[in-house]
């Protein structure tokens, strides 16, 4: 390919109406030279090229489309919605358009970044238990609905605008841009983009394998009283996935390096984790080709000195924050 | 043959705080019934009363989700690590 100093212009310059118009069709890029195996190509999807920086922006943006739809959001309504940090941007700068107050349940435990995102697109922050993880988060965010009857609560982990907005936008985009696929590896949390994707790519091609990365979460979450205080987000169907795996935090800082260092690429440390899934897939296999979600970019774990930290301090600290 | 497994904090208090126990079997399926033999309060924590596992509970061999290999009749070796842990929100 013959390299310019940027992107030649094709077609005519658009203007878009808003940067909600920004939000999908995110781009993919080749990070083989990353697959230790030289018959797997590995692409990665780019989804902290989205405006709000994440993969969230498209269920935020779904999410309130769907209410909006339903006649349950009005102008100057109060959303109210627990989220570890990516959701909560996507809505506060979705909210700042249309017209809505945010108020976002998020864990004490999360990166300085994602609490300043959300401040900086004028959000309220309702602190939750760090002991407590995501699940505190979600238990606040159930119990103070309750007592706000007049607030729209959207609830991530159990609208099924989350994973539509995969099934009908990075389903198809993936499939447009890589018909080859044999694996798709993306983190798990709410788990709405495996089963969005999931679900339409399985749909086009029943032999393409679903695999789930998740970091050691139960490990950080100390603050459950028994076992029935747990949690499966009610958009989960176990059934398809084909493979769910744990990438620790020294792994997923050492991958998000790499795709730094070898392929230019700054993102975070789920990234980090689900190329750590992807490699993983690339030496189980004889030869195929898998598309992995990078889920954000790096900037909002800057301050965990994932990139510049000794990495047994990163690691350290990394392991004491929610990172998915 | 013994194999290491590790604990979840909220079940630490019935294996008397440790963070590790080793239990036998070649399966997770005969592990976890001597390690329910050796720590009875685990018993109704992990397995449901049909024998099955408890829906909040993810068991992992090296790391992977045994609900996605063989289940409770996944195999292990003595080298293999056996990670229990709650069911928890990510996002």
């Amino acid at each position: 390919m013959h390299l310019t100093a940027s992107r030649p212009a094709v077609g005519p310059m658009v203007i878009h109406d808003s940067v909600i118009d920004l939000i999908g069709n995110t781009p993919m890029v080749d990070v083989s030279r990353l697959s230790p195996n030289p018959a797997v190509k590995i692409s990665a999807k780019l989804e902290g090229q989205n405006p709000g920086g994440s993969v969230k922006d498209r269920i935020a943006l779904n999410m309130i489309l769907r209410a909006e739809e339903a006649g349950e959001l009005h102008e100057g309504q109060t959303i109210l919605e627990p989220s570890s940090g990516n959701t909560g941007i996507g809505l506060g700068m979705i909210c700042r358009l249309r017209g809505y107050k945010l108020k976002i349940v998020l864990p004490e435990n999360v990166s300085i970044e994602r609490r300043q995102l959300l401040e900086a697109f004028g959000a309220e922050i309702i602190t939750s238990p760090g002991e407590e993880g995501s699940n505190g988060a979600v238990r606040l965010a159930n119990e103070l609905i309750a007592e706000l009857p007049d607030h729209a609560y959207l609830y991530q982990y159990g609208n099924e605008a989350n994973p539509d907005a995969h099934y009908r936008g990075t389903g198809p985009e993936i499939w447009r841009d890589c018909p080859e696929v044999t694996h798709f590896v993306a983190g798990l949390g709410t788990t709405g983009t495996l089963m969005g994707v999931g679900r339409y790519l399985t749909e086009q091609n029943p032999d393409v394998q679903i695999w789930a990365i998740e970091p050691p979460t139960g490990e950080l979450v100390q603050g459950l009283r028994n076992l029935d205080d747990g949690f499966v987000p009610p958009v989960f169907d176990p059934s398809l996935l084909d493979r769910r795996v744990i990438v620790r935090a020294r792994e997923s800082i050492e991958w998000t390096r790499r795709l730094t260092l070898e392929c230019g690429i700054f993102a975070g440390l789920s990234s980090g984790a689900a190329l750590a899934g992807a490699a993983k897939v690339a030496e189980k296999i004889d030869s195929g080709s898998i598309v992995v979600l990078l889920a954000d970019g790096g900037w909002k774990y800057l301050s965990t000195g994932a990139w510049t930290d000794d990495l047994d301090e990163a690691e350290a600290k990394a392991s004491k924050i929610v990172y998915f | 043959m013994a194999v290491e497994i590790r604990l979840p904090t909220i079940l630490r208090p019935h294996a008397g705080g440790e963070t590790t126990v080793a239990a036998e079997g070649a399966t997770v399926g005969e592990l976890f019934a001597d390690l329910t033999s050796q720590f009875p309060g685990m018993k109704g924590q992990l397995l449901n009363a049909d024998g099955s596992l408890h829906r909040f509970v993810n068991v992992y061999v090296n790391d992977e989700d045994i609900r996605y290999l063989e289940q409770l009749d996944t195999k292990v070796a003595g080298t293999d690590q056996i990670s229990i842990l709650p069911a928890v929100a990510g996002g």
